[in-house]
């Protein structure tokens, strides 16, 4: 018996999170809740398990192998990076505005700022663009979480500002340039300009954002454009957004692309890149592809990761503080 | 040669940069949620002491020194040269001052100490955490005072200056801690 306690005292099995931070997330879940009711938004629930996942060059999902009872053969599924696709199909079936709190599974990532699997909340505002869905996450970041209103800058601006130097236009050879001017010691890295971008951008500029009030950048590089609209401009220019605050990422959106088959494009176009770097290759999402063949209203999304924000709301240093249990204990 | 892949590396392990051994400091993964991964690591290099922080994109390799730490105690000084030697094996070995750096101060003839090896060479000392030493310059103290107040620098035999109290006088032994250089408390001879 007393052996038996002794063993136990030695293995972690209490929260990573205070019982008090528990309550506190609690209490933001449900106004974050309470403010999609008050505007109409329907919270609806997708598969976490998939047959299909994303083909993003950095996202890799978690496979989980499905088997019937009583049947040999294996079908293999992936855990949901995000619940974007299964959405789309309800905003194609005619949902209208939607929204959902969800776990949300990355393959690989943990740290400080990551958790294999996290807390997401994702909503798509039909008849919205990226301004006014920032709009709408600016008057959210406001009412839940009382904090001051949102400023905004294009990434030209910010690349501007921070490293004089504009993210469009701008070389792989300009970028190595500048890398060499800011940062210590490179990393060795292929030619790819998104990787260089990343690199200024986490090291040189990210830091900076956001320190008083949330941060709003947007209108991309194309190159960066992942499921966001391209505007025809010289050079074009991606709908798409980020948050920060505190020097951290919080959200990613887009004013939605709605073709198909440039939709189809992007997808052939990442798993080459994951065929080109040994990365696992995975099946395109055919059922999000016909959903948008079908037709995806005009419409605004977002995703914004819900431990990190709750993490810097209630001034903690990791989001293990957060999470009841944070996966080295889970 | 072993090597360790960026998730891998921990503080406190020790790997090779520039040819030179390095003990990593801090290890922070780094990914924007759409992007490439980045491991930012802060290393001290063990040789010169500089603190570096180096990006890698993660899944990068890190070779891994061969560093280890094994007791030894200290001979004798020669003027120019620490010596030092392995208890269990007798095997010795000559540091010169900038090696021994810091740890100069505490280190007494017969102290026990912590070497610090690469490729069987040593890098560095590490003295014990307390040592005892004799006083052998401080002012006269005041008498009456008790052991509160400002204190006053004394010179120990091995050439460290510490602050102790004023009522602690030349000759005496005193007990000091190394990691901070505070004096802990008068000592009997051991």
């Amino acid at each position: 018996m007393l052996l038996e306690r002794k063993k136990n005292k030695m293995i972690d099995w209490q929260p990573t999170a205070s019982l008090d931070v528990l309550r506190q997330r609690a209490e933001i879940l449900s106004r974050l809740r309470a403010f999609f009711a008050s505007r109409d938004v329907m919270e609806v629930e997708t598969p976490l398990l998939s047959h299909a996942t994303v083909t993003d060059s950095h996202i890799m999902s978690i496979v989980a192998p499905f088997k019937e009872l009583g049947c040999e053969k294996e079908i293999i599924c992936y855990l949901q990076t995000s619940p974007e696709y299964a959405m789309k199909r309800l905003l194609a079936a005619g949902a209208g505005s939607i929204y959902q709190l969800t776990k949300a599974f990355r393959q690989g990532e943990v740290g400080r700022l990551h958790n294999p699997e996290f807390s997401m909340l994702e909503w798509y505002r039909p008849g919205f663009d990226h301004h006014a869905l920032m709009d709408e996450m600016d008057e959210l970041l406001q009412v839940v979480l009382q904090l001051s209103p949102a400023t905004r800058m294009s990434a030209t601006q910010v690349y501007q500002l921070y490293l004089k130097i504009d993210p469009h236009e701008a070389s792989v050879d300009d970028l190595k340039t500048c890398a060499k001017l800011y940062i210590e010691s490179l990393p060795d890295m292929a030619d790819d300009k998104n990787n260089w971008l990343d690199l200024l951008f986490t090291h040189c500029i990210e830091p900076h954002l956001g320190s008083d009030a949330p941060f709003f950048l947007y209108d991309f590089p194309a190159s960066q454009a992942a499921l966001a609209k391209i505007r025809p401009e010289n050079p074009p220019v991606a709908s798409r957004f980020e948050m920060y605050f505190k020097g951290v990422e919080l959200a990613n959106g887009f004013h939605e692309l709605q073709d198909a088959k440039e939709q189809r494009g992007r997808f052939e176009k990442d798993l080459a890149y994951r065929r080109n770097h040994h990365l696992p290759s995975v099946p395109m999402d055919e059922r999000f592809l016909a959903g948008l063949q079908e037709g995806l209203p005009d419409c605004a999304g977002v995703a914004m990761g819900i431990d990190r924000l709750i993490m810097l709301v209630l001034n903690q240093n990791s989001i293990s503080d957060v999470i009841s249990f944070a996966f080295p204990l889970a | 040669m072993a090597l360790y892949t960026t998730n891998e590396i921990r503080g406190g392990m020790k790997i090779i940069v520039d040819n030179d051994p390095c003990v990593i400091l801090d290890n922070e993964f780094v990914k924007p949620g759409k992007g490439q991964a980045f491991n930012r690591i802060k290393y001290r290099n063990l040789k010169t002491g500089r603190v570096v922080e180096r990006t890698y994109k993660s899944g990068e390799s890190l070779q891994a020194a061969d560093v280890v730490e094994v007791e030894a105690q200290f001979l004798y000084y020669d003027g120019t040269h620490s010596h030092f030697m392995v208890q269990d094996t007798f095997e010795q070995f000559v540091m010169s001052d900038i090696e021994v750096g810091d740890a100069k101060q505490w280190i007494k003839e017969q102290a026990i100490c912590m070497l610090m090896l690469w490729n069987g060479t040593p890098l560095g000392v590490t003295p014990p955490n307390f040592v005892i030493l004799k006083i052998v310059e401080t002012d006269p103290g005041v008498r009456g005072d008790t052991s509160g107040g400002g204190g006053k620098p004394a010179k120990l035999e091995t050439g460290a200056v510490v602050r102790v109290p004023l009522f602690v006088q030349e000759g005496e032994l005193i007990k000091v801690d190394t990691r901070t250089g505070v004096y802990v408390a008068r000592a009997k001879e051991e």
